[in-house]
């Protein structure tokens, strides 16, 4: 994730100040209009009855210590402006690890029934392996219904549950576009692709062009892509209803139109496949091997961190589209914040949960500290995020591209409740495919097929397929 | 004894107790008898793993241990220059972390810009991939074998420098060379050390999992999740949660290392009484 240096910003402004104390404002508002109900029972904490005021009031005022599970690096900056605010709250942050191996910790506290923190920062593909095992508290009752209207749109999808849950508080998106070199393009009179069709052109008279440089690089092992792909194209490879339904469809017409698309391109050899993340992929990079990196927001900033030998010339654009009247994207990684269902301490949990991502200085700390590409609709509005020009790309006004490109984000896409596996099998069988340049439309049928039997032995009622 | 049972047959125990079930995301547990293990029998991907861990195990292990063979005797026979610096060199790998050495070696072998494929290109020399399929394996080995070469070399001269110099000095009364010696006297005594090495490098073998799971991250596509068996024990219990079915397996793997060790020991042991 992002994590070079840069411009940081300076404290709050009376203007963030003042959207801070509307914000607390509506905070107890929410609390005290939200309507109860939910699936919840048993354990007192998930009641689903809105929490009373005078109880938040009274939770924030008693001395609690919090535990949170966070690999966002100099977090400290931002709970420190949460335990100036609730001075009795102290949050301990303890880093243990990003993504998988945090999940992986978590989900062995969890079963040990001891050692798991309060809260956990959690990507959104992840939200349902934690609540098919009901492991996250549902947020409504303590006022997070209001919050629907800050965040951008498909986020708060994200994080819902099917019975309106809310699971987790969105903290950074990845809505996805693509960045590309200026000069390579200029040198071989490559315009920006629109479409995906323009795209395949432009891979191939590159690749005539210079048989050394490639358009880009589908990696065979990164399946967050390639969902983000099926999500731009308005797949919906898993539909879960209830809680043992699943309708896992990876090798339907959408997906087939990709498996063609992309499988195609890699026969002909005019894309790279190889790992990405890898010491070969960031040289690649950094040769100039590839003239676009299909990526997510926070792709332009890790790209200046990670290709320094570039600078300059880069520049960023939305995805290339299927239908380019009705301009779509995905989303590729971003993460949320979580209250653990066995919390001792909901309330000041939630709250922090609530706080940490929706105040304004904490929300604009996390875009200008650590750069990751806001979840609210306040920031990708702020005049002082868009119009950054970085010289990496050539003081084009990155943000703002990505900005754009987040309000195109389909708002339908489900993740499944394995999503472990599913990568997994992604890998070996539509990654292997590619990698080997065989045929990805036959491996996408044994992805389905591997799934299929591993959500069945999973005890899942497998509908459709 | 206490010990015994808490550190050693306690955990053993729970596994076996574990590999009696069969826990889903939905429908709990279930009690499966031995089912697990009916499964993991006919299992192509735990048996391919087991496989493919012997066929390592078969080429790899004669290779290390020879060299560190001729290492031992080398120093041993105080003919070398620089003998403590080769000492030292030879033993460095053993020190460097496995998931370093992987990290690094993966990074040697890379296609593009690995240092070998640069070399070669220099040269016009063909290099192989040493990520795909038809080499992995070979690759995989590389890597143990410099890691562990200096390990068994240091148990080998250990056990050389017990033997006593009387033995030495009678033989060169009886006219015999260096070569001589180090037939009839220095390899006798190393047996028991070189039963050691072996019955290391069989639980080494079928246990592989550093080296397999690091070059994963840059060969996804030939390295899967059951590319040995443990690899495939660690995946089930924390990529597919199937704790019970990973306990299974990873009771059978070391049923297996038992029966391979066991193997090997009588395979030894009939050699000297012959």
């Amino acid at each position: 994730m992002p994590q070079n240096t840069s411009t940081s910003m300076s404290g709050p402004s009376p203007m963030s100040r003042r959207l801070f104390l509307g914000t607390t404002g509506a905070l107890s508002l929410g609390a005290a209009l939200t309507a109860c109900g939910g699936s919840d029972s048993a354990d007192s904490a998930g009641s689903g009855k809105p929490v009373a005021r005078a109880d938040i009031d009274k939770a924030m005022k008693t001395p609690t210590e919090l535990t949170f599970w966070t690999w966002v690096p100099n977090i400290d900056k931002e709970v420190a402006l949460f335990e100036k605010r609730y001075p009795a709250v102290k949050v301990k942050v303890v880093n243990a690890g990003q993504g998988t191996p945090q999940y992986t910790k978590l989900r062995t506290a969890l079963k040990a029934g001891s050692g798991a923190p309060d809260l956990v920062q959690i990507e959104y593909q992840a939200i349902p392996t934690f609540t098919i095992t009901n492991s996250l508290l549902d947020l409504r009752p303590y006022g997070a219904t209001a919050l629907k209207s800050t965040f951008v749109d498909w986020t708060w999808s994200q994080i819902s549950g099917s019975d309106g849950e809310i699971w987790a508080i969105p903290q950074d998106t990845g809505p996805m576009g693509m960045l590309y070199r200026q000069d390579i393009f200029d040198r071989h009179g490559i315009d920006v692709p629109g479409t995906w069709d323009e795209f395949a052109a432009a891979a191939r008279k590159l690749h005539k062009a210079d048989p050394d440089v490639l358009l880009t690089n589908l990696a065979a092992n990164q399946v967050a892509a390639w969902h983000g792909l099926l999500w731009q194209a308005g797949a919906k490879p898993y539909v879960t209803s209830g809680k043992s339904d699943i309708a896992i469809s990876v090798d339907d017409a959408v997906s087939r139109k990709l498996g063609a698309y992309w499988g195609g391109l890699a026969k002909e050899g005019v894309i790279g496949v190889e790992p990405d993340f890898t010491d070969s992929w960031y040289a690649a990079l950094n040769k100039g091997k590839y003239a676009t990196w299909i990526t997510a927001a926070w792709g332009p900033v890790f790209l200046s961190g990670s290709a320094k030998a570039t600078a300059g010339k880069w520049r960023a654009a939305p995805l290339p589209q299927w239908d380019a009247a009705e301009p779509s994207s995905g989303n590729w990684g971003g993460s949320t914040t979580a209250v653990i269902r066995s919390t001792k301490n909901p309330v000041a949990a939630a709250v922090f949960a609530q706080f940490l991502n929706t105040d304004p200085a904490s929300a604009k700390m996390f875009a200008t500290e650590q750069f990751f590409f806001p979840a609210t609709d306040a920031l990708l509005k702020d005049t002082e995020f868009v119009s950054d020009a970085p010289s990496f790309y050539g003081g084009q006004k990155v943000n703002q591209v990505f900005a754009d490109i987040s309000s195109t984000v389909n708002s339908s896409f489900q993740w499944p409740p394995f999503l472990d596996q599913a990568a997994t099998d992604w890998t070996e069988t539509v990654g292997k495919s590619l990698a080997d340049r065989t045929d990805t439309v036959r491996a996408l049928g044994s992805w389905q097929s591997r799934l299929t039997s591993y959500a069945k032995n999973q005890g899942f009622t497998v509908k459709g397929s | 004894m206490v010990l015994f049972l808490l550190l050693f047959l306690a955990p053993l125990g729970y596994a076996a107790y574990l590999s009696l079930f069969r826990e889903r995301l939905i429908g709990g547990t279930a009690f499966v008898g031995l089912d697990n293990y009916a499964q993991a029998l006919s299992d192509p991907q735990f048996l391919h793993g087991v496989g493919r861990v012997a066929l390592f195990f078969v080429v790899q292990v004669p290779v290390m241990l020879l060299l560190a063979l001729a290492f031992a005797l080398a120093l041993d026979s105080g003919l070398l220059r620089l003998a403590r610096v080769i000492r030292l060199g030879v033993f460095v790998p053993y020190a460097v972390p496995s998931v370093v050495a992987a990290l690094m070696w993966g990074y040697l072998y890379g296609p593009d810009f690995g240092p070998f494929a640069q070399l070669g290109r220099e040269l016009s020399l063909p290099v192989p991939d040493f990520l795909s399929d038809g080499w992995m394996l070979g690759s995989l080995a590389n890597i143990v074998t410099w890691e562990f070469v200096g390990y068994n070399m240091i148990i080998l001269y250990a056990a050389l420098r017990t033997v006593p110099e009387e033995l030495y000095e009678a033989a060169a009364v009886d006219g015999a060379g260096a070569w001589r010696i180090a037939w009839s006297i220095k390899l006798p005594a190393l047996r028991p050390a070189l039963m050691l090495t072996l019955l290391f490098s069989v639980i080494g073998s079928f246990q592989l999992f550093n080296e397999p799971k690091l070059l994963m991250n840059i060969a996804p596509d030939v390295i899967s999740s059951s590319y040995t068996a443990n690899l495939y024990a660690y995946t089930l219990a924390f990529t597919g949660q199937q704790v019970n079915y990973a306990a299974t397996v990873s009771f059978l793997l070391g049923l297996v290392i038992v029966i391979a060790s066991y193997a090997v020991l009588l395979t030894a042991n009939r050699r000297r009484t012959s």
